[in-house]
């Protein structure tokens, strides 16, 4: 089984964000990276693929250099190798330019499996994985959160308010995976040191006019007063008056 | 322009509703007129109740009786084909999202998908703002395709009823391939989810990493049993540790709850975690760090240790 699994590299944001000067960007002057936990979960999941059925898994992005980080963070949890299509500019690359420079780099691969997130973390565009799969000519089964692999067959799941919707398809096939599929391993010592060795193949791709070009980023309004109901225990009565109040007792 | 109606059950969806309104809103702002598009078995008669646009496109057929993705993207395209469309609007839900991206892949133009708001100049839509991280942050940004392929963010717009003439109905029929059936749903398999969920909850009690430990959580359990239509959620950190099952998940990469009242217990206040919660008519936070960024986005706060907290007010309940 060749499984591959794409990822984007995010800013780590977590209490609040902060934008540049010009608006334009996260301000990720004090910041670290990650990826969405939809793509830790499809690194995750390639790794078990892998695990069960043999076979290698192969982690992509498009990015700048500065994503290798990403990519070996996938190699020293399982992942086997790892591809770069370098682009300082990724910001600025539209779901449409990401996909055709993804399946064009992975069609001569010949994958059984692709995984993506459902949506990137930042973008949420909800479009990359789809449009590979369209690209390669592939079934895809969206947002899914269970994948099991029989005879050359995927039985895939995915949740919706009623249950469980089954679907089945046959390989080579695309995915786009949830959070919760999974819960993803943390990376071993041997696996972070040894993560450091492994050559990752590198291109550099240019971004084709785009569909979509950003003007600016701004923060919703987030209008709450904040009244302190008290300290430590002394507050329990002003919280059950508030509950009353509220109507939840 | 063209607009995409989501049905559920052979009823229109609140999504959908809301896409309606705004196909109206921009078409009327555009100098343009609304087609509607309905498809899947038994859609028909909706068609008549569409009121305050021109054209209905009906794609009635037995085999549609659930959303069969590749199907639904032929469809799509052939009354864009039968239209030719500036703009075509669907619902940002899951399938809305998932069928624009389908289309857009087969047009090779990117799609601006969870928009917010609509800018137009001099007669054309020229910029639209869109989520971005879930909707903790907005993005605003111009689109040079054509056609315009957009997805309306849920809750955005609100739905509003429109007077007027019937609209002239017709019927699209599209020839189906077996392919097109290739990926669809085989099975459902019914929940076993017990008791109130998450989104249908009118308390909501979070835990974060401030709990400890999945025994913990067995507080936040007897608390919601003590209150009305209550049900407990996560943090990712809880998820993550196994504590509670990733559907307890509440935000970006969870569930998207909006209760009378949310309860905080032990959450830092991440926007990844907020963004799940923030439409909550209240929230309370319990954190004994009177700097926790929760303290920013809550309507009432108890700064102290939520393990005495808890079970005094459990206590006081009972
Ligand atoms: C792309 C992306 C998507 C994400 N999606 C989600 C998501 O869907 N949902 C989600 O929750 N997170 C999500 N996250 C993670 C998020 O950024 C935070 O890491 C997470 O929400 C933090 O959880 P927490 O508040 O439980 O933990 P912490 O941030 O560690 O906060 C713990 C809090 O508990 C308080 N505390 C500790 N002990 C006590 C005590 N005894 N009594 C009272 N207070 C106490 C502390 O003061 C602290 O404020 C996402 C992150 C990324 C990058
Ligand atoms: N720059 C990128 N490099 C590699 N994979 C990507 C990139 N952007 C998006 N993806 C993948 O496509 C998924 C969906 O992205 P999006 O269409 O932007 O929501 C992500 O979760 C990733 O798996």
């Amino acid at each position: 089984m060749k499984v591959l699994v794409c990822v984007k590299r995010v800013p780590d944001t977590g209490g609040g964000f902060k934008l540049t000067a010009d608006g334009m960007h996260v301000d990720t002057t004090n910041l670290g990276f990650t990826v969405s936990p939809h793509e830790e979960c499809a690194i995750e999941e390639a790794i078990r693929i892998v695990e069960k059925h043999g076979g290698s898994s192969t982690v992509l992005t498009l990015g700048p250099l500065a994503a290798q980080e990403q990519l070996r963070e996938a190699i020293a949890k399982g992942i086997n190798s790892a591809i770069l299509l370098e682009a300082e500019d990724y910001e600025s690359w539209d779901p449409a330019a990401t996909a055709h420079a993804i399946a064009e780099t992975v069609k001569p691969l010949g994958f059984d499996i692709l995984l993506f997130g459902n949506e990137s973390a930042d973008t949420c565009n909800y479009q990359v994985g789809l449009r590979v799969a369209h690209l390669l000519d592939l079934p895809c089964v969206t947002g899914i959160k269970a994948l099991e692999i029989h005879n050359g067959k995927a039985i895939a799941k995915r949740e919706v308010k009623e249950g469980w919707e089954v679907y089945e398809v046959p390989l080579p096939a695309v995915f786009t995976v949830k959070e919760g599929i999974n819960t993803p391993r943390h990376p071993s010592l041997r696996g972070i040191m040894s993560a450091k060795k492994v050559p990752i193949e590198q291109k550099k791709v240019t971004r084709p006019a785009p569909h979509l070009v950003r003007k600016g980023l701004k923060k919703p309004q987030e209008g709450r007063q904040l009244e302190i109901l008290g300290q430590g225990l002394e507050a329990v009565p002003k919280v059950i008056e508030k509950l009353r109040e509220l109507g939840a007792i | 322009m063209l607009a995409i109606l989501e049905t559920v059950k052979q009823a229109l969806s609140e999504a959908s509703l809301e896409t309606l309104t705004a196909a109206r809103d921009l078409a009327q702002k555009t100098n343009d007129s609304v087609t509607a598009l309905l498809i899947g078995k038994g859609v028909q008669a909706l068609a008549p109740t569409l009121k305050g646009i021109q054209t209905v496109l009906v794609a009635e057929d037995q085999k549609l009786d659930s959303y069969i993705p590749e199907a639904f993207a032929k469809i799509v395209l052939e009354a864009i084909t039968r239209t030719s469309p500036k703009i075509v609007l669907a619902p940002g839900t899951e399938c809305g999202n998932d069928l624009i991206a389908r289309v857009s892949a087969r047009l090779d133009v990117s799609a601006a998908t969870n928009c917010t708001e609509f800018f137009v100049e001099n007669g054309a839509l020229k910029r639209v703002t869109r989520s971005n991280w879930g909707g903790s942050l907005l993005e605003e940004v111009e689109i040079l395709s054509s056609p315009i392929l957009l997805t309306l963010q849920p809750h955005a717009i609100p739905a509003q009823s429109a007077d007027g003439p019937a609209p002239a109905i017709e019927t699209l029929s599209v020839a189906l391939s077996e392919k097109d059936f290739r990926v669809r749903v085989k099975e459902l398999i019914p929940s076993e989810k017990k008791g109130i969920s998450l989104t249908d909850a009118k308390v909501v009690i979070g835990g974060g990493r401030g709990m400890g430990s999945a025994e913990a959580f067995k507080m936040l359990e007897e608390l919601a049993s003590l209150l009305n239509n209550a049900a407990v959620g996560a943090t990712r950190v809880a998820t993550n540790n196994n504590w509670r099952p990733h559907s307890d998940q509440i935000g970006q990469t969870g569930a998207q709850i909006a209760p009378d009242l949310y309860i905080a217990c032990g959450i830092s206040g991440a926007i990844q975690h907020m963004v799940g919660c923030k439409n909550s008519k209240k929230i309370l936070a319990i954190n004994k760090d009177p700097e926790a960024p929760i303290f920013q986005r809550a309507d009432y706060g108890v700064i102290g240790d939520l393990h005495q907290i808890v079970p005094a007010l459990i206590a006081e309940l009972k």
